[in-house]
């Protein structure tokens, strides 16, 4: 063969082009960083804003087909997945603008960083091969562990990327280990090329199989913290800055799911009976676990972490339905729940303030009297989070429970419903705070929120409330680019 | 679009506006808003008025999410057309009561209490599950506000218990609607209720059971039905006055609503087979809730007591299956609305001149305000059922219809009705007569205009539906009657099943 028909093709390019466009953001920013005078005003917010805005048509428009020999794939899945880390990437530079000024570390590595972590995200739900899932895993983690510990002289950012850095290169660890073994079973670490081997008739050892399932399925519970695999979430969300914190919740979470139901639901299919029970229970413990300790919190990061456990949860029954819906209902769900995490933790980037000071429940007390706006926004979050209709938060729920009663898992989406009652309560705590008590000082002289920020939380809310109201939106084309 | 479309979507418009306009302004805009959508509501009376159709009318049936098929179905029938009308009606009234006792935050407080009619009528109105279900929540969000910000002291407890009570109900109730679309593919009630009747959808017995109860909870969670109703007088006695006016007047309905509209038609089986159950609870409930009435030293939760004991009679005429007890159950639902509203309206009359709950604190309040007197000795009369006034027509069809159906109920049900005497008169001798203190007597003005205007459409419908009853009734009637061929139709289905009938058979040779 002529060695010409390996080399990559502009088709190969063309649908290659988000990562292109975003990489080459990121290169430049840091060049162009390097060269800036000292004391002049870095613009690489506005530029990354750019960049971002132009790798959405890019990615909304790449036409569906192979890239790289089967090395990346571009379908349905894909285009969502990366439309959607590629929004979750806008929001979340909006909402840090203000921040990075406030902290006074207003520079260009900061969005440099965001965007390789989406570049890594982008390369893993595209990709159709466990290695450029590991590749791309590897780039997202790493810039987010530096991400997580960016404000280098605070001591909780810094125990926040260390337990990051050193949890998930170890959860890594086990992805790679699951990668061998399946190579060392089917031959191929191409995953057509798995589901191929596995479904014809000389299929390799079911015990094989299994190791490597479990293996791969422990490094993917981590990064989108699973019980029992969840300890690390609430320092690290804690610990990292808000807006940052924002992004590690919506952002690798998506690209992690979608690998996961890449892997189990088309890869992997035919030993579903096998993993499925795993699935089962981890689902069921990822909710209890996230909402029981979630009630505990008094600390509204903290809180919102666990509660991004739970909804990890949620999310995990809708693949352990293994169905069409159910793939579709995890795109809808993530989606709505990016806005709505987003936009949460964007009204508490602004009310943290400089060292982020105000971060307890109870210094929400009276926001509704001296910001009414803000204060509604979060609501509109809260409820969200919640679960309440004419919300995204309620429509995904609802879109989850239905994927799960279709494919008969009747007892947990009894449970999983029961478990959105009890979240009900520890979200219901920080409406109390702000609505019905009386404000304190941490509610006084608050500054107006930047424009950008504004940006962030009213296009959340607008989000929020659009999936809620119109979820055909979005539900048609999850449906559409749905495994099956 | 239809009337009833303007009529749904004018408080959201409402809502939106009050956001929009200066604080100073919102009382005035709340009531103007509230009114209108009270007089374009009485349009809706048109195809009713001396005539009595079967079916739905101001259907509008319009997509509304493509897939699943959502769609944004309302329509208008015998059952829900009064309680439209009550919640319409309360509306106004609630934004009067309110004109004075609410004096910070104003702007929120109408705003919610506007955003809370929009949720009441949709829920009356929806006739697609999903919809339904989305005004259910929806209407759960103004009221715990509503609590929680302008109630009494202990009002965060009781806005979180409420808003969780009803939740855990509800979210039981979301599995089921989903199962059943599974099922079906479609969540129009409509369709639904006929496949089950043409016998195109059939459950398994223990399947309809789940499903039955999943519902029941959480309409029973509202009502609220023995032994569910623990969150209710905390939520009634920590609420403002309007707060507690439509809680008790028109958010209760939508449990009992649910009970006739969904639990009846669609799982007749279950109802039938649970019936005897629920009849159970709903003595207890009576007597229960008229026993701890009779000891509470706050008049509040005196009189919260006494809608458990209420609401009771409701949920026995309900489960009776028989047309007396059904009309009668529908027909209390509104005269528990205007009669408890009034007395709700007359407690908070009374709360604002002397600030207190207790009944100790009130005594010979006849002397100084003879005419708040008599406002509240008519409407005392009207909730113990004294015949012309309202709640005699309702609990007199609910008790005839339990007793066609077991007269033992009926027996013990009765003793609720002198009861509910007992503790109200009591409550009015302790608080009326006798002789006025000099620091109550000059705390005690009469009714005032406001006060007046507030009342007497109420006081005006307790003597219309406890007098002529005909104005009401009849389109109720026809209603009743296809929701309670619908489970009957299929009794006789049942019967025809062989193993069935043998059993029939044999028992009647014995």
């Amino acid at each position: 063969m002529p060695i010409t028909s390996f080399l990559p093709t502009n088709v190969d390019y063309a649908r290659f082009l988000p990562e292109i466009l975003l990489t080459l953001a990121g290169t430049l920013i840091m060049f162009l960083e390097a060269l800036r005078p000292e004391g002049k005003k870095s613009n690489a917010g506005v530029f990354t804003i750019i960049a971002l805005v132009m790798a959405l048509p890019a990615a909304l428009m790449a036409t569906p087909g192979p890239a790289f020999q089967g090395m990346l794939v571009v379908d349905g899945m894909a285009t969502f997945f990366r439309t959607l880390v590629i929004v979750v990437g806008l929001l979340v530079v909006f909402s840090s603008t203000d921040y990075l000024r406030r902290e006074k570390q207003e520079s260009g590595e900061y969005y440099a960083l965001v965007l390789f972590s989406i570049v890594g995200q982008c390369v893993m739900v595209t990709a159709n091969e466990l290695i450029m899932i590991f590749i791309g895993l590897e780039i997202s983690s790493i810039a987010s562990y530096i991400l997580a510990g960016y404000l280098r002289d605070d001591a909780r950012n810094n125990e926040s990327a260390l337990k990051y850095f050193l949890l998930g290169s170890f959860a890594t660890a086990f992805l790679l280990y699951g990668i061998a073994w399946i190579y060392g079973a089917t031959g191929s670490t191409n995953l057509t090329e798995i589901r191929r081997a596995l479904t014809s008739g000389a299929a390799p050892p079911e015990a094989m199989i299994g190791v490597a399932a479990a293996l791969i399925f422990v490094g993917l519970a981590f990064k989108i913290s699973a019980a029992p695999f969840q300890g690390w979430a609430p320092d690290v969300y804690q610990g990292a800055p808000a807006p940052v914190s924002a992004f590690l919740t919506v952002g690798p979470k998506a690209a992690a799911f979608a690998v996961l139901m890449r892997v189990f639901l088309g890869s992997l299919e035919t030993a579903a009976p096998h993993w499925m029970p795993a699935i089962w229970v981890c689902a069921l413990a990822t909710m209890v676990v996230g909402n029981f300790a979630a009630i505990m919190q008094s600390n509204i990061k903290r809180l919102l972490a666990y509660s991004s456990i739970a909804h990890a949860g949620y999310v995990l029954v809708a693949v352990a339905a293994n169905s069409g819906t159910g793939s579709a209902a995890v795109m809808f769900y993530l989606a709505a729940y990016a806005f709505t995490n987003i936009g949460a933790f964007a009204v508490v980037t602004y009310f943290g303030r400089a060292g982020e000071k105000y971060v307890a429940i109870d210094d929400f007390a009276g926001l509704a009297q001296r910001q009414p706006a803000m204060a509604a926004m979060l609501t509109i979050f809260l409820l969200s989070l919640i679960g309440v209709p004419l919300t995204g938060g309620f429509f995904g729920k609802f879109y989850i429970f239905k994927a799960a009663l279709d494919a008969n898992l009747i007892w947990l989406t009894v449970l999983g419903l029961l478990n959105s009652a009890v979240a009900a309560y520890y979200y219901l705590r920080i409406l109390v705070v702000m609505y019905m008590r009386e404000p304190g000082e941490s509610v006084e002289k608050l500054p107006p929120a930047g424009a950008l920020l504004q940006i962030a939380v009213y296009g959340s809310a607008v989000g929020t409330v659009l999936l809620g109201i119109f979820p055909s939106l979005v539900l048609d084309f999850a449906n559409r680019a749905a495994l099956r | 679009m239809t009337l009833l479309d303007i009529v749904l979507f004018l408080p959201l418009v409402g809502f939106l506006l009050l956001l929009i306009l200066p604080k100073e302004s919102s009382r005035m805009a709340a009531m103007v808003f509230s009114l209108a959508v009270f007089v374009v509501s009485l349009g809706l009376l048109m195809p009713y008025w001396f005539q009595y159709p079967a079916g739905h009318t101001f259907s509008t049936n319009v997509s509304w999410i493509s897939y699943p098929p959502i769609r944004y179905h309302v329509a208008i029938d015998g059952l829900s057309l009064w309680l439209v009308l009550l919640s319409t009606l309360l509306t106004p009234i609630a934004v009067l009561v309110s004109w004075k006792y609410i004096d910070h935050r104003v702007k929120e407080y109408y705003a919610f209490l506007i955003l809370l009619e929009f949720g009441l009528i949709g829920v009356f109105v929806a006739m697609d599950l999903f919809l339904f279900y989305t005004f259910w929540e929806v209407s759960l969000v103004p009221m715990y506000f509503l609590i929680g910000i302008w109630g009494h002291e202990r009002r965060i407890y009781a806005a979180v218990k409420f808003f969780l009570f009803t939740m855990a109900g509800s979210v039981l109730m979301l599995g089921a609607i989903i199962f059943l679309y599974n099922r079906t593919g479609t969540f129009d009630y409509g369709e639904i209720q006929g496949m089950i009747q043409t016998g195109s959808l059939v459950f398994s017995p223990q399947a309809e059971l789940l499903l039955f109860l999943a519902f029941f909870i959480a309409f029973a969670i509202k009502v609220p039905l023995f032994p569910l109703h623990t969150w209710l007088p905390d939520a009634h006695v920590e609420a403002p006055t309007a707060g507690s006016l439509m809680l008790a007047s028109v958010m209760l309905k939508m449990g009992t609503y649910g009970l006739v509209r969904f639990c009846l038609p669609l799982f007749p089986d279950a109802a039938r087979r649970c019936a005897p159950w629920i009849a159970g609870l709903a003595i207890i409930g009576i007597i229960y809730g008229a026993l701890v009435a009779l000891v509470q030293p706050n008049m509040k939760k005196l009189v919260a007591y006494s809608s458990v004991s209420h609401l009771g009679f409701v949920v026995l005429g309900i489960f009776t299956f028989t047309q007396q007890g059904l009309d009668g159950a529908v027909y209390q639902m509104l005269n528990h609305g205007i009669s408890t509203g009034a007395l709700f309206i007359l407690v908070g009359y009374l709360y604002e001149r002397r600030h207190s709950l207790e009944i100790s604190a009130y005594g010979g309040v006849a002397t100084p305000a003879p005419n708040l007197a008599i406002v509240f000795l008519i409407t005392t009369l009207a909730s113990i059922g004294l015949p012309m006034l309202n709640n005699f027509v309702g609990e007199y069809l609910v008790l005839q219809g339990t007793a066609s159906a077991n007269f033992g109920w009926a027996v013990f049900a009765a003793l609720g009705v002198i009861f509910s005497a007992c503790y109200m008169l009591w409550l009015y001798q302790r608080m009326f007569y006798g002789k006025a203190s000099e620091s109550l007597a000059h705390h005690m003005p009469d009714l005032t205009m406001r006060e007046w205007a507030a009342i007497v459409p109420l006081l005006i419908l307790m003597v219309w539906m406890g007098s002529f009853a005909q104005s009401f009734l009849p389109s109720i009637s026809v209603q009743n009657a296809a929701i309670l061929e619908s489970t009957k139709k299929l009794r006789v289905e049942r019967v025809a099943i062989p193993a069935r009938q043998t059993a029939e058979v044999s028992r009647a040779n014995h």
